[in-house]
């Protein structure tokens, strides 16, 4: 009985404290949801907790989708709009995509290396990728940008894609070597003495056994190059056939940044693919895919 | 036919040679040779008066500025009878992280043909650097002068260089007024410095607080009030003493500066004048500072702020009607009437003929027909038609930089950055912050932090 | 095992033999990435220039980028296998972290070396002034605020970040709302930074008294009897509250990180420790703690780094003003807004100075683990 109304009790405890800690975090972007339904006038005059039913609208949204309204004399009705939003998402995601995938290849091997070969030099090369981590990536622009001028590589997405794979990789092959390091070393034992090669065990089993710091991985690099800007506007420029979704944000808010009721719906709509990616790759959080194969 | 081809054939080795040869010079050889002659066989077409070449058909040139969105819409608009006749094209890039972005393009090799800046200060240190062409190179002082004040010319000289073409302008010196209350109560518009002042005493005699002021700008915080001390600084020295200021020979410390300091603190600190009094003027936003002139009745009756504020006005509100504006009055007759302002500069970075016909485009009236039309910016062109403005507010601002007796440039943008968007800002906050308390201290910090070699 | 015996070869060998095996580790991490990324190059540079659908291009592009680097290391490893085991010994290390290596050179090594060389002259680059940068940078009134403000950060963010992270982990793993509660946590990651700066433009928003408030905290301050504050001009809270903007967006960073290590505690350990009839907290602080502990360390490291670098925020919300300047905001405006690249070179420098207790206490858990 008592145990019953324990796990009761703790049921409450950790279900309301966690009811509690969610509210928090989500109160400000609740704001920002709320207000991308409010017109204009609206966002500037009231606070958004006082909502007025009737007032709320979606012609924010229609303007982020379909372009924005911009008062053009010349032509009918007044008003012209201007560029979609379906050129930048697709930018978005062809930078993305491949600006995730690489360098999480290259770090997963680059990890699997440090923790489990031995070669000269392993440590220098370890604290160079973790002193790389403390690198402002705004030093790296000119240079880099300078070596692209040279190989006529500006504007490409393969410059931006490496750009990301570089940026990325210290914290990629950080956050990966810690969770392969850890690995169990029974399990590689026994494969060596089943005779697999390096190259083997690493395809066939470490990648298997690391998919969930794969995939959290995955996640931060994907939502850090997805609302990246600065990355993208010195490599690939901001013109509208390669600008991506968070230049079209920017541009949304206005010559002097007077039009937040935009951006706010403009923020909900970028985000809304982070946060499929999330719920997607959520499903590799799972308890037991490490702890099968631990003996003991 | 055969003509043609031939004439195609010289242009496509003479295009492979020059860039053979531009590949086997260093990347940071000198400008490119000037080309004298035009092409041969090119005929010439005229677009808004002034006559171009038609021998770089299929080329483009790319131009990268701030201006994004309609204004970018509309800049690029006014390239089309441009690119349609002469076969130019003319790609614009937009973008609002301009100052960092052409920084690091033009460090990283990868400078557009064209940028037009916001930051005069930002263009003289890229002449000096030997960024940009010498427009004088190839536009000669008549055509200048046929398309701009002498004044304006000089603007755009650096170290004796033409660094650019003026594209457009917005006027700084406006003061905006609720106009329906401000009648009604009998005010009229002041003529003189001390009739502001009068009008302010009498408002707050009527129980009203004449001025809304807010200098928040979330970054940029403290950019209003470096205007206004530019704006008094015109009112009260010469415009040398002014030109001396923002190139640093004219310290902070100076009874000059301190003397503009002391007339705004007269303004922004005194009892009763400011809505929300001096604390409100470090938070409140700038484009939320004008928000109480549209109360009923106004909560204050005095805004001063460029023309480009009409962007934050409630939506429906009409300038001319609900909202009217003057020109803040001088306060030393001795310096005439001056204006202060804003503006974009074309510069080039890349000389090769297509970007000079461009060049030469954009030295004309002309080239700012959309923008003017639209009321977004007033063309600082000679001959650019008054009759293009949609609005007699929007005239009234190219009346106001014609009648001006000297035209400035926002002082902050020609001092360098570490001032002009660093130490003035924060030198803005800190005084307002004591309420002008340490007038003296704030103006020796800044001139401590003017950049030496 | 091979590996082993083969490096104790290699000490009894030569100089000269140690040279050519380096020449052969610099090559296999050098010429098949260039390879690879010459053949991808001439490929973009035709993409670019050609006239195929967006979309077609588009997938073409990815599939191009991605399988070219997944091909890239199949080749060298199917190269490297062809060796004698000894030869194989001495460069498969470099199969593996060869590539990573170069990139990393690259992208951010060179551009480092470069900045403290540029560090030690004027502002145009023109002129070789010594130390003064240092100098400056370690005595500058703006400098001195951003080192206090960043030990501040350092504290405070980094731990209320992990804590939260922590916290909120456990809880979702024993709630069976799990997935929408990390879901939500995780939302503000999710966010692009110029629709954060927006959202806590409206919880700070601060208007005059009587005026009607559209910031949520002064609303709430005006609604409990108080007087409406300009939160990011309090001295010195204001940082606390920049702080707070930092720990809503990383929490779900820390969440997610801490949560995997969680799912890898194994649930035998729990339950045997459960039947020992120890409690909770006794489970959480004597088996959980201990167990993913090598991930709070990782986690912890990332954040402090993370902060370290952060400026974004403090740059959009007060341009380091009111005395909330930091060291990364300094050395954006001084590089780009101001165009000193000496100071701004300098500041960076000291940065990554900063780092160097972090990368040694890496580095003790780094020699702890050690390889076959």
């Amino acid at each position: 009985m008592s145990k019953k109304r324990q796990k009761l009790i703790s049921d409450i405890l950790v279900n309301g404290s966690l009811l509690l800690l969610c509210l928090i975090w989500t109160l400000p972007s609740l704001g920002m949801l709320v207000s991308s339904f409010r017109p204009r006038d609206d966002v500037l005059t009231t606070g958004w907790w006082k909502i007025d039913w009737s007032q709320l609208t979606l012609k924010n949204y229609d303007q982020v989708f379909s372009g924005k309204e911009i008062a053009d004399a010349s032509m009918p009705g007044g008003v012209a709009k201007g560029e979609d939003m379906s050129q930048a998402f697709l930018n978005s995601l062809v930078v993305t995509v491949p600006s995730t995938i690489i360098p999480i290849l290259i770090a997963a091997f680059a990890a699997y290396g440090f923790a489990w070969m031995k070669f000269p030099g392993r440590k220098v090369f370890f604290i160079m990728v973790v002193a790389m981590l403390a690198v402002p990536l705004q030093i790296a622009l000119i240079p880099i940008l300078r070596d692209y001028t040279k190989l006529d590589l500006n504007g490409t997405f393969l410059a931006i894609w490496l750009a990301h794979t570089g940026f990325g990789l210290p914290l990629a092959t950080y956050l990966l070597y810690n969770y392969i390091s850890a690995l169990p070393r029974d399990i590689l034992e026994s494969a060596f003495i089943d005779g697999a090669s390096h190259f083997t065990i690493f395809t066939r089993l470490i990648l298997q056994l690391s998919i969930p710091a794969l995939a959290s991985f995955a996640i931060l690099q994907f939502m850090w190059v997805w609302n990246d800007l600065l990355v993208a506007l010195v490599f690939i420029g901001s013109r509208p056939e390669v600008a991506v979704l968070t230049q079209r944000l920017m541009d949304m808010t206005g010559s002097r940044g007077q039009d937040w009721h935009l951006l706010m719906a403009g923020a909900f709509v970028t985000m809304s693919v982070p946060l499929f990616i999330f719920f997607m790759l959520q499903r590799y959080f799972v308890r037991g895919i490490l702890a099968g194969s631990v003996k003991g | 036919m055969s003509k043609h081809k031939k004439v195609w054939l010289l242009i496509s080795i003479l295009a492979i040679v020059s860039m053979m040869l531009a590949a086997c010079a260093a990347p940071t050889a000198a400008p490119v040779e000037p080309v004298e002659e035009e092409a041969p066989a090119a005929e010439m077409v005229e677009v808004g008066g002034v006559e171009y070449s038609t021998a770089y058909t299929g080329k483009t040139v790319t131009v990268f500025g701030v201006a994004a969105d309609e204004q970018a819409r509309l800049f690029q608009k006014e390239f089309d009878e441009f690119s349609e006749k002469t076969g130019i094209k003319v790609e614009y890039e937009g973008n609002k992280d301009f100052e960092t972005l052409i920084l690091v393009r033009v460090e990283g090799d990868d400078a557009p043909d064209i940028a037009t800046f916001a930051q005069p200060g930002l263009v003289a240190d890229f002449m000096r650097k030997g960024n940009l062409v010498d427009l004088s190179t190839f536009m000669t002082d008549e055509f200048l002068t046929s398309k701009y004040s002498q004044g304006l010319i000089d603007l755009s000289k650096v170290d004796g260089k033409i660094a650019g073409v003026w594209h457009n302008a917005d006027v700084k010196s406006l003061v905006w007024y609720p106009k329906k209350a401000f009648e009604a109560k009998g005010y009229t518009i002041p003529e003189t410095w001390d009739d502001l002042i009068a009008l302010s005493d009498k408002m707050v005699a009527d129980g009203e607080t004449p001025w809304c002021i807010g200098i928040e700008s979330a970054g940029a915080t403290g950019w209003p009030g470096t205007d206004w001390v530019e704006d008094i600084m015109l009112r009260t020295t010469t415009p040398e003493n002014y030109d001396k200021w923002t190139q640093g020979e004219l310290k902070f410390n100076s009874p000059e500066v301190k003397n503009a300091f002391d007339t705004v603190a007269a303004i922004w600190f005194k009892e009763g004048y400011v809505y929300g009094g001096v604390p409100s003027i470090l938070t409140t936003g700038f484009g939320d500072s004008p928000k109480p002139l549209f109360d009923d009745p106004p909560k204050c009756y005095l805004h001063r702020q460029a023309s480009f504020i009409t962007n934050f006005f409630p939506e429906g509100a009409v300038v001319g009607e609900d909202v009217a504006y003057f020109y803040l009055p001088p306060i030393d007759e001795a310096y005439g009437k001056p204006v202060l302002g804003s503006g974009s500069i074309a510069t080039m970075f890349n000389d090769r003929p297509e970007v000079r016909e461009v060049m030469k485009f954009l030295a004309t009236g002309y080239s700012m027909k959309e923008e003017a039309m639209a009321g977004v910016a007033v063309a600082p062109h000679k001959d650019a038609d008054p009759a293009w403005y949609p609005t007699d507010a929007a005239r009234g601002f190219a009346t106001i930089i014609q009648e001006a007796t000297t035209f400035r440039f926002d002082g902050s943008d020609l001092m360098p950055g570490a001032v002009g968007a660093g130490s003035f800002w924060t030198g803005i906050v800190d005084w307002v912050g004591a309420e002008g308390a340490n007038t003296d201290d704030v103006l020796s910090a800044i001139d401590a932090s003017w950049p030496t070699e | 095992m091979v590996a082993m015996e083969t490096s104790e070869n290699s000490l009894q060998s030569s100089r000269f033999f140690d040279l050519v095996a380096w020449l052969g580790r610099l090559a296999v991490s050098l010429i098949v990435p260039i390879c690879t990324f010459l053949v991808m190059w001439r490929g973009f540079i035709f993409l670019r220039d050609g006239a195929a659908p967006k979309l077609v291009m588009a997938l073409v592009a990815i599939i191009w980028g991605v399988g070219g680097v997944a091909i890239l290391f199949v080749v060298s490893n199917w190269l490297v296998e062809r060796l004698s085991v000894r030869w194989r010994s001495y460069l498969l290390p470099f199969v593996f972290v060869g590539p990573g290596l170069a990139i990393l050179t690259w992208y951010l090594f060179l551009p480092t070396v470069r900045t403290l060389y540029y560090g030690f002259f004027n502002r145009t680059s023109t002129k070789f002034v010594g130390f003064n940068n240092f100098i400056f940078a370690l005595t500058d009134k703006a400098m001195l605020e951003s080192f206090r403000n960043n030990l501040l950060w350092l504290i405070v963010g980094t731990s209320l970040s992990v804590i939260f992270g922590l916290l909120i982990a456990i809880l979702a793993d024993r709630s069976k709302f799990e997935k929408i509660a990390k879901s939500l946590i995780f939302l503000p990651q999710a966010i692009s930074f110029v629709g954060a700066g927006v959202i806590w433009r409206f919880i700070y928003y601060y208007r005059p008294p009587g005026e009607e408030q559209i910031g949520l905290l002064n609303a709430i301050v005006v609604a409990l009897g108080g007087e409406p504050l300009a939160w990011l001009t309090l001295r010195p809270w204001n940082t606390f509250f920049l702080i707070a903007i930092m720990v809503w967006l990383q929490t779900g960073f820390a969440m997610i990180i801490l949560s995997a290590a969680l799912k890898g505690v194994p649930e035998e350990l729990l339950e045997a420790a459960r039947i020992d009839g120890a409690t909770e907290i006794q489970i959480f602080f004597g088996i959980i703690i201990p167990y993913i502990q090598g991930t709070i360390i990782t986690v912890s490291t990332t954040i402090l780094i993370a902060t370290l670098k952060i400026f974004d925020i403090v740059f959009v919300m007060t341009n380091g003003l009111y005395g909330t300047e930091v060291m990364a905001s300094q050395q954006y405006k001084q590089m780009f807004k101001y165009q000193d690249f000496g100071r701004g070179s300098a500041v960076a420098i000291i940065l990554l100075i900063t780092v160097i207790p972090v990368m040694f206490y890496n580095l003790r858990q780094f020699r702890e683990r050690e390889a076959f």
